[in-house]
């Protein structure tokens, strides 16, 4: 058996808060095979960036980072900031929020995807621009010919995250982060990133990390979905299983919760209370004083993620737990 | 950008001319040329008379537009003191000036633009803090007190340069130091918040998730941008060679413009005074601008959008 | 019953610099373009739409913030004036505003019980003790218990924050509340919470809603009635259900079909191609023609009239869909 892409093992980064560390990250393990399509969801300052920004050496210098991070099977983490430079890119791409802002100011866009195309692949500078001028005519920008001497400025939010597709695409990755790629957009707009988004990866086969607070982005273009609260993955489950059988109360308050475009009107069943704050997490299960389904012992043992069928892991004292049945089908 | 070029060239104008007019009545209300060139004891006849060559028994508003006319014919007048035509005492001490001037622009350049990008690169550092500690000492205290001190501690102690005066190269030490360090330190200070403003923006982190080493990020990404607000200062230093050494020139005896500046405020020299005023205002604002124009080569967000999008709201 | 907020032909156009950059000439910029519409008292209208397409100048407009180029605005029976007179003082008391962000809504320097009395302490009603007692009362009505009263913002979270803000509007007993995206700014857990509560408000205080929000599945849980926007004007307007289900409206069955929720994953989208153009230079015709995917040569020259269809909805539209469900017809 192949080893997966890339591996996070209880993961943990701390930052400094105020003279005293505060964990932001408390142990995350995750595995992203080749090809697949993981979707990342959880409520804002719940680690899903931290996550990728600490898995890639992105993180400011004073975040302390624990764990072990694994690329085809080999720890990466001992690599120095310039070594990490080689598999930022090349080998796992990131896009984020604000297209925007993303782009430098001051430089074409054309310039700035050709700088990706010439690292990772050696292209000489006339030859990049035809790739960064090919690029963008596969991320779909009319008449490319003309916005690749444009300034990002020029360019609406939708086009700008276009263009940090095609870097992203430059150094043809095996994997590639999106960290809420769509959230500063129009829903029109955004419905066009991530049909682009999965048209990219059934082109390339790279595998895509689709980081979002939203359940309905996720649904649409993921194979397995990975719920966070709190800094800890709660619930981890093929998407399909996710929604139809949520597993971790968290899961299921959250789908509870959600208004939806089609299907009779209900009154939305709200998660009462509010979400801990990361330097005063409550003792036990960090869900416990919003769970409805907590019982005594929440309160003073952490649930681990465990296996509670195949392919399935919830982090959750009641959660069924699986059989050894569920196990090996 | 020709129809804006002559737009900003309007408004300098405005600009020189309002300054000049101000100096005007401000230098008459507060003295009497006559009495402060010749002196209060003078015989009367004498301050009648010098009233009388000069011009000023007329009405001040009469003085003013005599002025006024006499500069557009591209006269600036003569010096009450030794009758000279202004312009000719005032260029003699342009060269002088920058003799100081220049050398102490190398120095703010080139010493605050690299302490400031150092300080920001290793921010929160002992570097960083060196460099702080140094800038806002530079920048409290006055640039004469730093003189002075300069002057004691290397020509009164250690002797090893003159105090003052203009008779060697090496009386031009001390006053460039003690120029180059207060803008130095102004500089470093300026450049490490615009560095730092730009390393937090996320287009650097972009840079790094593109697979850029931190050092192709910062020279790449981080000082194109940084550079932008850099400029404004740095043009404003240009803008004041000629007038920015009023002060170091007076302590040092520096014979150059600034120092001619003082002793013609003194005296109410008015056409001397007006004409390095002119002299001032024109340098500066023609520094503002070349600085506006280089903006716009800097930053194509200020250059003419093609199809910009009108967008935002609440 | 006649409505409590009636809006007829509101227009806003502002002159900005044109797309010569520093130096082009001014262009007019249409952000609000002949806009109507009417809400019967105690229902609640949602206000859809692409960012800028001017739904947060409406509601200026309607409020009176913001001076109109052209329109009217009919409040409880009375006509909201253009100018700032005392009488829109008077009317102001019963219309309130709540924003997106609720921080920089709030004075940080305030505690959260001086800042739910102060309205009622500019307008000069009650004494002391009865402001206070009110606070108290409506702070329980909205979910805040009494141990706030002494806190500030920053010690707040968001969901709590959107609370004190709903609660400072609520203290003049307004019959309008104008929202421009409460929830947006919120946690996606805390956003329920606050879609119950505005729910409840509105029937314990009989309150009539503007409701604001690019998020087109929080509108359909609480309005009654919704009116879709694109570039100024209304393209769409009517009951959400027969709204969301079957949209007339190209545009509206665009914007329904993007929407990705988990009930309909996997299913194919209708995307719309191109960008949300700018307001500045409006394409002739129907504005919408050139993403349009029904568009026809009539469209590229003669603007289609918000008119009604058969089941009682409106669309501005020569070709508009007729009962075709969003999804499948996709
Ligand atoms: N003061 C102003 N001067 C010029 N243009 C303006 C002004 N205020 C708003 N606009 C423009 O009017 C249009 C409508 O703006 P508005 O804020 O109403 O949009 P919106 O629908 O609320 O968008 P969002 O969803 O982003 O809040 C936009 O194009 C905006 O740029
Ligand atoms: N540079 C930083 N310094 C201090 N705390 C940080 C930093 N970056 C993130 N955090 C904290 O880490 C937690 C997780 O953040 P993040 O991963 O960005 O959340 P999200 O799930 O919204 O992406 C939050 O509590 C956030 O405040
Ligand atoms: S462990 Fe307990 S508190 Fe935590 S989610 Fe499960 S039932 Fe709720
Ligand atoms: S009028 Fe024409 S272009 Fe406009 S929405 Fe209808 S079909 Fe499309
Ligand atoms: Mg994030
Ligand atoms: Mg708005």
């Amino acid at each position: 058996m192949t080893s997966p892409l890339v591996e996070l093992k209880d993961l943990t980064v701390d930052f400094p808060v105020g003279g005293n560390w505060v964990r932001a990250l408390h142990g995350v393990s995750l595995t992203i095979r080749r090809g697949e399509a993981l979707g990342l969801v959880g409520e804002s300052g719940s680690g899903k960036s931290v996550t990728w920004l600490a898995a890639t050496k992105l993180l400011p210098a004073k975040a302390r980072i624990a764990g072990e991070v694994l690329l085809d099977g080999r720890p990466i983490q001992g690599l120095t900031r310039d070594q990490m430079a080689g598999v930022r890119g090349k080998r796992v791409a990131l896009i984020f929020q604000d297209p925007t802002s993303s782009l430098n100011p001051v430089h074409r866009v054309g310039t700035q995807i050709a700088e990706a195309v010439r690292l990772h692949r050696g292209f000489d500078a006339a030859a990049a621009r035809a790739e960064a001028r090919r690029l963008l005519d596969r991320v779909h920008i009319p008449s490319a010919a003309r916005r690749i001497d444009d300034y990002p400025h020029e360019l609406s939010g939708g086009t700008n995250q276009r263009v940090m597709i095609a870097v992203a695409l430059a150094g043809e990755p095996d994997l590639l982060v999106a960290d809420e790629p769509t959230t500063a957009l129009d829903v029109t707009i955004q419905a066009q990133i991530l049909d682009l988004l999965a048209e990219m990866r059934r082109e390339t086969g790279m595998a895509l990390v689709l980081i979002s607070h939203d359940l309905g982005i996720v649904a649409d273009i993921t194979d397995r979905v990975a719920v966070m609260y709190a800094g800890r993955i709660v619930e981890e489950a093929p998407v399909d299983a996710l929604f139809d059988d949520p597993r971790h109360p968290y899961t299921q308050g959250l789908l509870a919760a959600l208004p939806d475009v089609g299907g009779p009107r209900r009154r939305l069943t709200a998660i009462h209370g509010q979400v801990p704050n990361p330097a005063a997490l409550p003792p036990g299960c960090s869900f416990a004083p919003r769970c409805p389904a907590a019982i005594a012992g929440c309160v003073t043992a952490i649930p681990s993620l465990d296996a509670v069928a195949a392919d399935r892991r919830t982090a959750c004292f009641r959660a069924r737990p699986a059989t050894s049945l569920e196990i090996a089908a | 950008m020709l129809g804006y070029i002559a737009s900003r060239a309007f408004r300098a104008l405005v600009t020189i001319l309002l300054v000049l007019t101000f100096a005007f009545f401000i230098l008459n209300a507060t003295g009497d040329p006559a009495i402060l060139i010749l002196s209060a004891d003078a015989p009367p006849e004498a301050i009648a008379a010098f009233r009388e060559e000069w011009g000023l028994n007329a009405p001040l508003w009469k003085q003013y537009l005599g002025y006024l006319w006499n500069l557009a014919h591209g006269e600036l007048g003569r010096s009450m003191r030794d009758g000279r035509d202004a312009w000719a005492v005032v260029s003699e001490r342009i060269p002088v000036t920058l003799a100081i001037t220049i050398p102490a622009l190398i120095i703010k350049l080139v010493i605050g633009i690299s302490a400031g990008i150092i300080a920001a690169l290793w921010r929160d550092t002992w570097i960083d803090r060196l460099v702080m500690a140094f800038s806002v000492t530079g920048y409290t205290v006055p640039s004469f007190v730093l003189g002075l001190g300069l002057m004691l501690v290397f020509a009164v102690q250690l002797g090893w340069l003159p105090a003052a005066g203009a008779d060697s190269w090496r009386h031009a030490i001390l006053p460039i130091v003690t120029l180059g360090v207060a803008g130095a330190a102004v500089l470093a200070r300026f450049t490490r918040s615009a560095m730092l403003e730009v390393l937090g923006q996320p287009f650097i982190r972009t840079g790094l998730a593109k697979g850029l080493v931190w050092r192709a990020v910062v020279i790449g990404h981080a000082f194109p941008n940084a550079a932008i607000p850099t400029l404004t200062i740095a043009g404003f230093m240009i803008g004041s060679l000629v007038a920015g050494a009023v002060v170091v020139e007076s302590v040092f005896a520096w014979p150059g413009v600034g120092r001619l500046l003082v002793s013609a405020v003194g005296n109410r020299d008015l056409m001397v005074v007006q004409a390095i005023l002119l002299l001032v205002t024109v340098t500066m604002v023609s520094a503002n601008l070349i600085v506006d124009i280089v903006y716009g080569f800097v930053d194509p967000r200020l250059r003419t959008a093609r199809g910009g999008l009108a967008r935002g709201g609440t | 019953m006649s409505a409590l907020l009636e809006v007829e032909g509101l227009v806003k156009h502002y002159l900005v610099r044109g797309g010569g950059g520093l130096f082009g000439a001014p262009v007019v910029l249409k952000a609000v373009d002949g806009v109507s519409f009417s809400i019967p008292a105690g229902r609640t209208l949602g206000l859809v739409g692409e960012s800028g397409c001017g739904k947060s100048t409406t509601a200026r407009l309607v409020l009176g913030t913001l001076a109109r180029d052209d329109g009217k605005v009919v409040f409880d029976g009375e006509p909201v004036g253009a100018v700032r007179d005392a009488r829109w003082r008077a009317q102001r008391r019963t219309m309130q505003m709540v924003y997106q962000d609720p921080l920089s809504a709030l004075d940080r320097r305030l505690t959260v019980g001086k800042q739910v009395m102060e309205p009622a302490l500019i307008h000069g009603l009650g004494t002391a003790a009865e402001r206070r007692q009110k606070a108290l009362s409506i702070m329980d009505a909205v979910g805040l218990s009494s141990r706030f009263f002494d806190r500030y913002p920053h010690e707040l979270s968001g969901g709590q924050r959107q609370r004190v803000v709903l609660a400072r509007a609520l203290i003049l007993s307004p019959k309008l509340l104008v929202c421009d995206e409460p929830i947006s700014a919120l946690d996606v857990s805390i956003q329920a919470q606050v879609i119950n509560l505005l729910l409840d408000l509105q029937d314990q205080f009989s309150l009539t809603y503007l409701f604001i929000s690019h998020d087109l599945k929080v509108v359909r849980q609480v309005a009654h009635e919704v009116a879709v926007m694109y570039l100024g004007r209304i393209v769409e307007r009517g009951d959400p259900e027969a709204l969301f289900h079957a949209p007339a409206h190209p545009y509206t069955r665009a914007l329904v079909g993007a929407i990705p929720t988990p009930l309909t994953r996997g299913r194919a989208r209708a995307s719309l191609q191109g960008d949300p153009p700018s307001p500045i230079n409006t394409p002739p015709g129907c504005a919408f023609h050139p993403r349009c995917p029904r568009a026809e040569a009539r469209c590229r020259s003669e603007a289609p009239l918000l008119r009604p269809l058969d089941d009682g909805r409106f669309a501005a539209c020569h070709f508009p869909v007729l009962s075709t469900p969003a999804r499948e017809a996709a």
